[in-house]
């Protein structure tokens, strides 16, 4: 038999690897892996890396420059008992509390009114997103501006009005300072919510509302019985985002106060950044982070398992 | 007031000193360092410049070098604040600016990943007759220089002379106890006092600092023994108590550009601050504006019970990584721009911005042209360095990060912490970093 030439024997080898590789790809294992590649790497790279980092160094002594030794929960248990740290976590929790309640409320009040007949309806919504568009930085300073203690526009028309006699100190006492930057959380942060919730209450088929009328139920009872258990799977969503977004703030606090006065509005993550990058201690910045993480993996799995729940999104007890 | 003696700036010198000996033949010392790589390309990253002509005038000095040596500079400026994470970042993982001219400690962070400018630093000081003493202790780790200092952008107290005379003072007192009376009178006369507590890394740190030491108080001794839980202490949160009851409402929230707003809304009468208050007021078209300036003058900080000077000062500080390519034009390119001719023209388009690290770059005509700039000349004269009395490195720098001193006083000065209560728990916080 004459042997076949090189082109011949490639003519051949072809179909059998494509054989191999539609095989393979026939496959819903390996074609399902082959899919979900590309993203499970840039998770690994961009996220589970540097959060194993992270929990590297809290555990190290590292300072700028120098990658420090492994030291355990040292930082942990030196940060145990520093005044500044627990103070931090006091205005982390007050302020993701008070400000994601406030986000809720109003910003559900808002999606009800935007999602009623009323002119000019898209222009309205269109605004409402205003402050969420907005850059972060430049409202931070616009608020610091209308803080400001000796130029603040609200103290302004307040004493033009006759109504107070000198300057509102905003920033300069550590409660003011809270309820001020909490304040301009809650106006940046309600469109998101309020955007959001119009969306869901879009999605409600309008017959629910009629069956619920013809029932006899007023508008409490259709707001209690039918929007409330529909919009439920969608608060759930929302408010976790709102809670990982509020406890995590950081470029409000840092432009308008830096964590003054007296570290009454230092959040753990900017004290985190104090510490790390101003303060060159990399190790103690990374344990405050890291202090972090339980607060955010309570409020991820509270939505992780209200989403399961189909009960509870109905609005029915377990 | 005190005055830093020549012997102390010939001591900082070092062989330098013996140039300006008399009778001593003034050499000029040789510059030994290798020529530039070939094709040699630097990156300097810098301070955010408030003065554009002092810029413009930075970039033409460096294009100056480029044309003489080949050498492409590429310049970009960052503001002060952004500059501190960038370096720690080029720092942490070798790549990034060659140099970075940034402030303060800085380079004691991550002082192994510099290159070293021994050879440079002691040129540059012979030929000038010495550094001030703490340019130097900014500029060396051990034995070794990590940094060149800049100079600084000298803090000053700037107030408005027709308040001063209204609150019965001819000229500025010049220690503590004449300040105080000064500023209950400008309190009185309409135009009170304005100085940071809020966390402004460069105001309230410069009279926190200022008042702790002039009263004796320190973070830490020479040992770097935590020291600050102190009578000394006490005494200096005592008085600025005093001082803060005269203070204009707000300077609890205020951060580094609020005194800046408030003196020239002529809501203030005297404020810490460098020279940019005044010429922005001098620059500008509106005659309000130039009204404050014609009304306004500076002064250094008084001498407290200490009995010397005790300023603090945002020290500009530069340095070059070790990982660079290029470590030979490194060099040469600072050479080039701390040489005097290019520092006077500089230093001229600045107007004065930045206060000489080298006594003998004083004699620079902006300095004296405008007797109200004077005053800026001298701040490193009379500058304490950061950490004082203890040594520069993480724990100093850690703790002005903190804002442990502007607290203690924030705390002090609002009654929201006994004086003794808070220059406690400020040792408490100091500790953590000094690990004693």
């Amino acid at each position: 038999m004459a042997s076949l030439t090189p082109v011949q024997r490639t003519a051949r080898a072809i179909p059998a690897r494509q054989r191999l590789a539609f095989r393979l790809l026939d496959d819903r294992n390996v074609l399902g892996f082959l899919m979900i590649a590309p993203a499970a790497a840039f998770l690994l790279v961009f996220l589970a890396y540097p959060l194993g980092l992270g929990f590297w160094l809290g555990m190290t002594d590292a300072t700028i420059g120098q990658p420090g030794r492994f030291i355990g929960l040292a930082n942990f248990i030196s940060l145990a008992h520093d005044q500044i740290f627990w103070l931090s976590v006091f205005n982390t929790t007050f302020y993701t509390v008070v400000a994601s309640a406030l986000k809720f409320g109003l910003g559900l009040y808002l999606a009800l009114l935007l999602n009623r007949r009323m002119p000019m309806k898209s222009l309205i919504r269109a605004v409402v997103l205003l402050p969420f568009v907005t850059p972060t930085v430049l409202s931070a300073i616009a608020f610091w501006w209308i803080y400001d203690p000796q130029f603040s526009i609200i103290s302004w028309s307040l004493i033009k009005l006759g109504l107070i006699h000198q300057y509102i100190d905003f920033l300069g006492s550590p409660w003011n300072a809270r309820w001020s930057v909490i304040f301009a959380n809650v106006w940046r942060g309600i469109p998101f919510v309020a955007i959001t919730l119009l969306a869901g209450l879009q999605t409600i088929s309008p017959s629910l509302y009629e069956a619920a009328t013809l029932d006899g139920a007023g508008p409490w009872q259709r707001f209690r019985f039918v929007t409330l258990p529909m919009l439920s799977p969608i608060i759930a969503v929302v408010m976790t985002f709102s809670v990982l977004l509020t406890f995590t703030d950081f470029q409000l606090i840092y432009a308008i106060t830096r964590g003054g006065p007296m570290n009454a509005t230092q959040l753990m993550a900017t004290l985190s950044f104090q510490r790390a990058i101003t303060g060159g201690n990399l190790g103690e910045g990374a344990a405050i982070a890291d202090a972090m993480v339980p607060f955010l993996l309570a409020a991820i799995l509270f939505s992780y398992f209200g989403l399961q729940r189909r009960r509870w999104q109905q609005g029915s007890r377990d | 007031m005190a005055d830093i003696t020549r012997r102390r700036v010939l001591q900082s010198g070092g062989a330098a000193g013996l140039l300006l000996m008399p009778g001593v033949a003034r050499a000029e010392p040789a510059w030994n360092g290798p020529a530039p790589e070939p094709g040699a390309s630097i990156r300097v990253l810098r301070w955010k410049q408030f003065i554009q002509a002092e810029f413009d005038s930075f970039v033409a000095n460096t294009k100056k070098f480029t044309e003489k040596t080949g050498v492409k500079v590429r310049v970009d400026a960052e503001s002060w604040d952004d500059i501190r994470p960038k370096s720690a970042v080029a720092a942490n993982v070798g790549a990034g600016p060659d140099i970075i001219m940034g402030t303060l400690d800085d380079p004691f962070k991550f002082k192994d990943k510099l290159l070293d400018l021994t050879d440079l630093a002691e040129y540059i000081g012979a030929k000038s007759g010495g550094w001030y003493p703490v340019a130097r202790k900014y500029g060396m780790s051990g034995n070794r220089w990590i940094a060149l200092p800049q100079g600084a952008s000298g803090g000053c107290l700037n107030y408005r002379i027709s308040t001063m005379h209204a609150a019965g003072f001819d000229e500025f007192p010049k220690d503590t106890a004449g300040l105080l009376k000064l500023c209950q009178g400008l309190k009185k006369a309409g135009k009170p006092p304005g100085f940071a507590l809020g966390h402004a890394t460069g105001d309230a740190n410069g009279w926190a600092q200022w008042c702790l030491w002039a009263f004796g108080g320190k973070t830490v001794d020479d040992k770097n023994n935590v020291a600050i839980d102190s009578p000394e202490t006490v005494a200096a949160l005592e008085y600025a108590t005093q001082l803060y009851a005269t203070y204009i409402d707000g300077v609890l929230s205020w951060l580094d550009p609020s005194n800046n707003k408030a003196f020239l809304a002529d809501q203030i009468g005297l404020t810490l601050n460098g020279v940019s208050i005044y010429t922005v007021a001098k620059n500008s078209p509106d005659p309000a504006l130039k009204a404050i300036a014609a009304d306004m003058d500076h002064a250094n900080m008084p001498i407290g019970p200490v009995g010397h000077p005790t300023e603090q000062q945002n020290i500009l500080n530069t340095y070059a990584y070790a990982y660079s390519k290029y470590p030979n034009a490194v060099r040469e390119y600072l050479r080039f721009m701390w040489d005097k001719d290019q520092v006077d023209t500089w230093e001229m388009q600045s107007n004065g911005y930045v206060a000489p690290p080298l006594p003998a770059w004083n004699d620079n005509p902006v300095w004296t042209a405008d007797p109200k700039v004077t005053p800026f000349r001298d701040v490193l004269k009379y500058a304490l360095d950061d950490g004082y009395s203890g040594a520069l490195g993480n724990a100093s720098a850690a703790v002005m990060g903190d804002f442990v001193v502007v607290d203690m006083f924030a705390e002090a000065c609002t009654g929201s912490k006994s004086a003794k209560d808070a220059a406690h728990d400020a040792a408490e916080r100091v500790k953590r970093y000094y690990n004693t």
